[in-house]
C-alpha cells in the first residue's frame, strides 16, 4: 500500500481557516489501512478543526465524507461531487494521488492535502509500516533473495553492505535494518551465496523516476481506439 | 438526564466500562454517596470500545471535561481493552492539546466494581478539577451552547 | 604495462612496503592549512589520500585540494565518492583529474549524508563504489564511457583515456563478517589495483580476515594496504568503539590509554606496534596512516616504525 502520517495539525488548520465551509474528504483504501486518512481519521481531523476555530473565535464549518479510493474516477459519486461543490475548499486525506485527482475529477476545487505521502509499505504489525519497493520500474528482486536493496538500503548499494553495516543494522540508524545483511542471510539459506559473488553492473534508472513522470499505457484495455 | 445543566456548572462526560467503573457508580447511588451532579454516564461494554473521535466528539457537542474509567490494570474482563483505552486517551489529549484545550480536561481512571467510594470521589475530584480549570481558562474560549439549546 | 605514470604504481612494481597518508581538505579556501599539512607529510609517505567531503562535511574538493598537493611535491590519491555525483559527473572528474596528472583514485561509496553538515540534502548513488571501480577500468582499459562511447573527440581522433591506478577500500571489520572477503572479491574482479582498509584496532579480527583474503588468493591480484590510526585520547578511542559504525576497540588499549601518564604518547606507540605487527602479516603490501588532524606526528611514526626513509624511484 501507499502509506501517509497526518500533517501536523496546525499546518492544516491554517489550510481550513482560510474559508468559511471545508470538507474533510477521507480515502477508503492505503491511507484506511495505514490509520492516516480513512473515515476515523476524517472525523478526528473534523473534531479538532471545530475545536480549534471555535477557540479561536473563527467562522469555519467543517464537514466530513469519505470514499472508497480518490485515485479513480467512478468513486466520485454525484453526492461526493456535491459536497465537494458546496465546501468552499477541501482538506484531502488521501495521499498525494488523490489530492491531485480529486483536482482532476473538478478542476473548481480547492484541495489540500491533509497527511504527507510516506512510501510504499507493509503493515508489519498494527501501528508500525515499513518500506518495501521504490517503484524503480524495473524489479530486480529474484537476484538478491527477495529482499530489495533499492529500496531498502539508504544508499540502494547493488553490490553488497558498505561499511557501516554493524550488527545487521544500518549505518543511518539503528531502527533500520541493514537489508544486505538480511540479503546475505538469505541467500546463503537458500545455497545461492555464489550469485551475490557476481558484480551487478550500473543499474538502468530510466524506469523509475529518472526517467521522468512515467505513465502505462496498456492498448488492450484502453475503451477508445486512440486515447 | 436530559435538563440542561446551568452554564457555569462544569459538563462532564464519564464513558465507564460496564464490569467496573458504571457498577461502581451504581454502587455509590446505593451507597448514597453524594457526587457531583454534573457527571453524564455513558455505559460502554469495556473501555476498549473508547475510540480517539469519541473523546473529540464529546468537547465538540460541549462536554467541559471527559472521564474514561475502565477496570484496574490486569482486571479487563476483554484482557486489555482497558489498557488500549489509556493509550488511546493519551494520544486524544495530544490532539487536544493541539486545538488549544487544556489536556487535563480529559483523564482516564481505573476503578474496579466494588470502588463505590473511588467512584464518588473521583467524579467529586475530577469535577473540582474541571471547575478550576474554567475560572483559570482565558484563552479557552467559553463552552459552546450546543448542549444548552436543546 | 602501467596503468599510470604514478609513484604508488612504480613502487608497487618495484616490490616496495608503502606508506599512504591522509589529508582531510579544509572547509574553507584555506590553502596554506593545506599546505603546511602536505609539508608534514612530505617524505614521510609515498601518496596521501584526499578524502571526498568526509562525513558527509561540506570541504575544498578532493580534486582541488589534490592539486593543491601536487603542487608541493606530493602525490595525490583522490577519493571519489558516489554519494554526491552521478556517473556524468564522475567520469568528467576522472578525465580532468588525469589531464591534470592526477594518478591514483580511491573509489568509495561514500558517508550517508545524514552524517554530515547538510543532512536534509538529496543523495546520488547512482553507482555503488564496485560499479565505480568497473566504470573507471573500462574508461582507462578500454577507452569506453559507462554507456560504451569512446572517450575520443571525433572518430577520426585518438581514443585518449584517463590512465589512472586504481583504488578502493574495505572494511574488515563490518558485517556480515563472512561477506567482507566476498566484497574484496568482487572490487578485485570489478579492477581495483589496490585496497586500504578501515582502520584497524582489532589486530584478530584483521588477521582472521587476511586469511581470508589470501585462501581466496586475492593479496596476488590487489596491494591491500592496512590502515591504522592513532588515538589520542580515551575519548576518541572509545567514540571509536561505540559512535563509528563498523568500528572495533578492544579494551586492552583502552586500558592502556587509561594507565598512560600521557595518553597522547601511549597512542602514538600502540599505533608502531600496530603497524610493526602488521608489516609482518602476508599479504599486507603497505600502511596507510590516518593521523586525523594530527599530521605533524607523521614523521614520528613513521620514523619509529622502521619505515624511514621513504624509497626514491
Amino acid at each position: 500500500m501507499i502509506t501517509a502520517e497526518r500533517k501536523p495539525f496546525d499546518t492544516v488548520y491554517e489550510f481550513a481557516r482560510r474559508h468559511k465551509k471545508v470538507l474533510v474528504l477521507g480515502c477508503g483504501t492505503c491511507v484506511t489501512v495505514c490509520m492516516a486518512g480513512g473515515k476515523k481519521e476524517a472525523e478526528i481531523l473534523t473534531s479538532q478543526l471545530t475545536l480549534k476555530a471555535r477557540q479561536d473565535g473563527v467562522d469555519l464549518e467543517v464537514e466530513e465524507h469519505t470514499i472508497e479510493r480518490q485515485c479513480d474516477r467512478e468513486f466520485f459519486d454525484e453526492a461526493t461531487q456535491r459536497k465537494i461543490k458546496d465546501a468552499d475548499a477541501v482538506i484531502s486525506l488521501a495521499c498525494g494521488v488523490g489530492v491531485q485527482f480529486c483536482i482532476e475529477v473538478l478542476p473548481d476545487a480547492i484541495v489540500y492535502p491533509g497527511v504527507d505521502t510516506k512510501f510504499y509499505g507493509a503493515t508489519i504489525e498494527q501501528g508500525l509500516w515499513s518500506e518495501r519497493c521504490g517503484g524503480c520500474g524495473n524489479c530486480v528482486l529474484e537476484q538478491f533473495g527477495g529482499l530489495c536493496p533499492v529500496a531498502r538500503c539508504s544508499k540502494s548499494l547493488l553490490n553488497g553492505p558498505c561499511g557501516g553495516s554493524s550488527d545487521g543494522k544500518c549505518e543511518v540508524n539503528s531502527d533500520i535494518d541493514c537489508i544486505w545483511q538480511l540479503i546475505y542471510d538469505r541467500m546463503k539459506k537458500l545455497g545461492r551465496l555464489d550469485e551475490l559473488e557476481q558484480n551487478q553492473p550500473a543499474k538502468d534508472w530510466t524506469t523509475g523516476r529518472d526517467g521522468g513522470p512515467r505513465r502505462i499505457l496498456r492498448e488492450d484495455v484502453t475503451l477508445e481506439a486512440n486515447p | 438526564m436530559t435538563e440542561p445543566v446551568t452554564t457555569n456548572e462544569p459538563n462532564i462526560i464519564a464513558l465507564c466500562c460496564h464490569y467496573c467503573a458504571f457498577t461502581a457508580a451504581d454502587l455509590a447511588g446505593t451507597m448514597r454517596l453524594q457526587y457531583p451532579p454534573n457527571i453524564r454516564i455513558v455505559r460502554l461494554p469495556c473501555t476498549g470500545r473508547v475510540d480517539v473521535n469519541m473523546m473529540l466528539q464529546a468537547f465538540v457537542e460541549g462536554a467541559d471535561g471527559v472521564m474514561v474509567a475502565g477496570c484496574e490494570v490486569g482486571s479487563c474482563h476483554f484482557i486489555k481493552g482497558n489498557i488500549r483505552a489509556a493509550k488511546r486517551v493519551a494520544y486524544a489529549k495530544k490532539l487536544l492539546a493541539e486545538t488549544g484545550i487544556n489536556p487535563e480536561r480529559l483523564e482516564m481512571f481505573h476503578i474496579a466494581a466494588s470502588q463505590g467510594p473511588l467512584f464518588a470521589e473521583t467524579a467529586t475530584a475530577f469535577t473540582e478539577k474541571i471547575k478550576q480549570l474554567m475560572s483559570q481558562s482565558t484563552t479557552e474560549a467559553p463552552k459552546t451552547p450546543v448542549v444548552a439549546e436543546r | 604495462m602501467p596503468k599510470s605514470d604514478g609513484r604508488l604504481e612504480q613502487l608497487f612494481e618495484k616490490g616496495h612496503f608503502v606508506v599512504t597518508g591522509e589529508l582531510g581538505p579544509p572547509k574553507s579556501v584555506d590553502v596554506d592549512l593545506v599546505k603546511e599539512k602536505a609539508g608534514h607529510l612530505l617524505g614521510c609517505v609515498d601518496a596521501v589520500n584526499i578524502t571526498d567531503n568526509q562525513t558527509a562535511i561540506v570541504r575544498m574538493s578532493s580534486f582541488a585540494t589534490a592539486l593543491l598537493v601536487q603542487g608541493q611535491g606530493l602525490e595525490p590519491v583522490m577519493q571519489i565518492t558516489c554519494r554526491d555525483r552521478n556517473r556524468i559527473a564522475i567520469q568528467s572528474d576522472v578525465i580532468g583529474a588525469a589531464a591534470h596528472g592526477i594518478h591514483n583514485i580511491l573509489c568509495l561509496t561514500g558517508d550517508h549524508q545524514c552524517f554530515g553538515n547538510h543532512p536534509t540534502s538529496k543523495n546520488v548513488y547512482d553507482i555503488d563504489s564496485i560499479q565505480l571501480i568497473a566504470m573507471i577500468k573500462a574508461m582507462r582499459d578500454e577507452g569506453v564511457f559507462a554507456c560504451g562511447e569512446e572517450i575520443r573527440v571525433s572518430k577520426k581522433a585518438d581514443v585518449k583515456p584517463p590512465q589512472v591506478f586504481i583504488g578502493a577500500a574495505a572494511n574488515p571489520f563490518g558485517d556480515p563478517f563472512e561477506f567482507r572477503v566476498i566484497r574484496l572479491a568482487k572490487k578485485v574482479a570489478a579492477g581495483a589495483n589496490f585496497i586500504q582498509t578501515q582502520c584497524i584496532y582489532d589486530m584478530e579480527r584483521f588477521a582472521e580476515w587476511m586469511k581470508q583474503v589470501r585462501n581466496r588468493g586475492l593479496h596476488e591480484k590487489v596491494k591491500i594496504i592496512a590502515g591504522v590510526t592513532p588515538l589520542k585520547s580515551v575519548g576518541m578511542a572509545k567514540y571509536m568503539r561505540d559512535s563509528v559504525a563498523g568500528m572495533m576497540v578492544p579494551d586492552s588499549y583502552i586500558d592502556r590509554l587509561n594507565k598512560a601518564e600521557n595518553a597522547a604518547e601511549e597512542g602514538i606507540a600502540i599505533c608502531i606496534e600496530q603497524m610493526q605487527q602488521l608489516c609482518e602479516i602476508e599479504g599486507v603490501a603497505g600502511i596507510h596512516l590516518m593521523a586525523i588532524e594530527w599530521e605533524h606526528k607523521v614523521k614520528g611514526i613513521v620514523e619509529k616504525a622502521g619505515l624511514l626513509p621513504r624509497p626514491t624511484i
